[in-house]
């Protein structure tokens, strides 16, 4: 499987100079990431940073100019379809439930590519499990329920696929402070009884640093800053990019 | 386990459907609306007579194929097609140019070559041409969407009724086809006027079982999620633009079906029968009877039917004008459907 150049333990997903322009805006300018197998990474920074477009490149849904993406060591040249045949599951901002199909439907879109009726059922039940507040409304419309509920809706949608990757948009996004906690505790749980390696994007520093195993900080399309939750916590770096100062992080390495 | 042992108490605590009379005192308008159509429908044909009924019954059955085929595409994948018309037409022309007669042809001065087929053997030409001319179309349009996409299909509306108009070799433009077959099975003539409705009905109950099939498998429910989010539906490993091309393209078969039907039933076509209006009121019908259901698309094109053929007897218009009032009282319908139902008679889902 691996090829001879990346050792087993080399990193699960490796970004390597990503460049992604809409038109004239640079919405990354060459950003190179590593998240190895089992972390939890969190992706924080201002409106704008280039948090979601570093997602989307990965799902192939953004214009990637320069750079390459390396999943398990092999160059990741998969169309957007292909991509959760590899593994690789996509949560997306505001949820995105198919509010005219049921709860059961709405998972099983998350697998329906598998063409194995018994192996389909065996993850609805498993994420049942993990979701017991979904199973009892199986079949209401995904339009009957909260935000909240949505969320851990979508959440479970993304693991349908038992992908080895989640990559989780804003997964907190227009929710309640209480809501919050609940989808930063399932991710937390995910990440810890599924092994699940999970990439998060997100707005709210305090929770997801909490969960998160190691961290990037975009500032404007480039990575400006690496390192553990407490490193960021540390540094100056979240109100630097936050409040637009000069040079980002220079404060902290002084 | 845990999960079974659930179910049971699901089942206990789900209220047991109200019955008739109930749902009705309750204001139901869907209930409301199935009675009145189909009250409607069996008043009026009795009121008028086994000759008109017929009559009725098969242009529902054409008007109904044409819109259950335009659901599957508008309604229940959410793609607003103004051209499928078009499908229509080249059905309809497919059926008109292989089988018109041959004797009739040559005793014209501007004859058109005959082909002098049967009706059974033509129907799938018809068919199959549909489809052809919707995969070229079709992997043409799938790159837009929204409001684009209705702008391009009625493009193709357009094209259609001037290739009908303009292609005069084969269909002799405006003066159009006579003498088309009517169905044989053996020896046997679909010509009389019952018969032709039970064809027609037949024909009707086959598209609506496709259909039915179609939007009750796993296939249909990927075309929903496309309707909800085209870009989240690729993320779980959809290629959407697969997707959107065989419901295309299935749609338009029908659509050439209907075609096939129509043309031998008039036994003459000309392009009039394919203008752009055609396709307006079709989406009429569609969103009318409600989007992405089946069953609302029969009411629809049944209240239209009614509609349409009813206008003869109000006494306060004059019979030249019914074309053209069918079409005014058609377009208040319309704006009063979407101030106050916008998910159609039965639907639930809004444009």
């Amino acid at each position: 499987m691996e090829p001879s150049e990346q050792p087993t333990n080399g990193p699960l997903l490796r970004l390597t100079d990503i460049a992604v322009h809409y038109g004239a805006v640079i919405a990354l300018n060459g950003v190179s990431l590593d998240v190895q197998r089992g972390e939890v990474v969190a992706l924080m920074g201002p409106n704008g940073a280039g948090k979601s477009t570093v997602l989307k490149a990965i799902m192939g849904l953004a214009p990637v100019v320069t750079g390459e993406v390396h999943w398990r060591g092999d160059r990741l040249s998969a169309a957007t379809h292909e991509i959760v045949q590899e593994g690789i599951a996509f949560v997306p901002q505001g949820r995105r439930v198919f509010t005219h199909l049921s709860i059961a439907e709405n998972l099983e879109m998350g697998c329906l590519y598998l063409d194995d009726d018994a192996e389909q059922a065996r993850r609805l039940e498993a994420v049942m499990e993990l979701f017991p507040v979904l199973y009892p409304k199986r079949r209401d419309p995904a339009s009957a329920m909260s935000g909240g509920q949505q969320q851990m809706l979508a959440l479970g949608r993304g693991l349908m696929a038992d992908p080895d990757l989640l990559l989780l948009d804003e997964p907190t996004l227009g929710l309640a402070p209480i809501i919050v906690t609940e989808v930063f505790e399932k991710v937390a749980e995910i990440s810890e009884r599924l092994r699940t390696t999970i990439m998060v994007v997100e707005h709210n520093i305090k929770g997801v640093l909490d969960i998160a195993d190691r961290a990037y900080v975009l500032d404007k399309g480039n990575i400006a800053h690496e390192g553990t939750p407490q490193s960021v916590r540390d540094s100056t770096i979240l109100t630097d990019v936050f409040l637009g100062r000069a040079n980002p992080g220079q404060a902290s390495e002084d | 386990m845990a999960i079974s042992a659930q179910t049971d108490a699901d089942a206990a605590a789900e209220a047991p459907t109200p019955g008739l009379i109930t749902r009705l005192a309750r204001g139901n308008i869907e209930l409301w609306a199935n009675l009145l159509v189909i009250t409607w429908a069996i008043v009026f044909m009795a009121w008028q007579g086994t000759g008109f009924a017929i009559t009725i019954g098969t242009v529902f059955a054409i008007w109904a194929i044409l819109a259950v085929s335009l659901n599957l595409v508008v309604g229940f994948t959410g793609l607003l097609s103004v051209g499928h018309v078009g499908f229509f037409g080249i059905g309809a022309y497919t059926m008109a140019v292989l089988t018109s007669n041959a004797s009739y042809e040559a005793a014209r001065t501007d004859a058109i070559p005959t082909y002098g087929w049967p009706f059974f053997a033509a129907l799938p030409v018809a068919v199959v041409l549909a489809g052809v001319v919707a995969v070229v179309v079709g992997v043409a349009f799938n790159r837009f969407r929204d409001d684009i996409f209705v702008l391009v299909s009625f493009g193709f509306a357009i094209i259609a009724f001037n290739t009908f108009l303009n292609l005069r070799e084969i269909t002799r433009g405006a003066f159009g086809i006579h003498e088309i077959e009517k169905p044989a099975i053996g020896g046997w003539v679909i010509d009389g006027e019952l018969e032709f409705l039970l064809f027609s009905l037949a024909l009707l109950a086959l598209v609506v079982l496709v259909s039915w099939l179609v939007v009750s498998s796993s296939f249909g429910r990927v075309l929903t999620a496309i309707r909800e989010d085209e870009e989240a539906i690729a993320v779980f490993g959809y290629r959407v633009t697969h997707y959107k091309l065989a419901i295309w393209v299935i749609s338009a078969m029908m659509a050439g079906l209907a075609g096939g039907l129509f043309a031998s039933w008039t036994s003459f076509i000309d392009p009039n029968s394919f203008i752009l209006l055609e396709s307006m009121l079709l989406v009429s019908i569609v969103i009318l009877g409600g989007l992405a259901t089946i069953w609302g698309s029969l009411l629809g094109a049944m209240a239209f039917v009614l509609m349409e053929e009813g206008m003869r007897f109000l006494p306060f218009i004059p019979p030249e004008y019914v074309g053209q009032a069918r079409q005014i009282v058609l377009g208040v319908l319309l704006v009063l459907l979407m101030l106050f139902r916008p998910q159609g008679l039965v639907g639930k889902y809004r444009l």
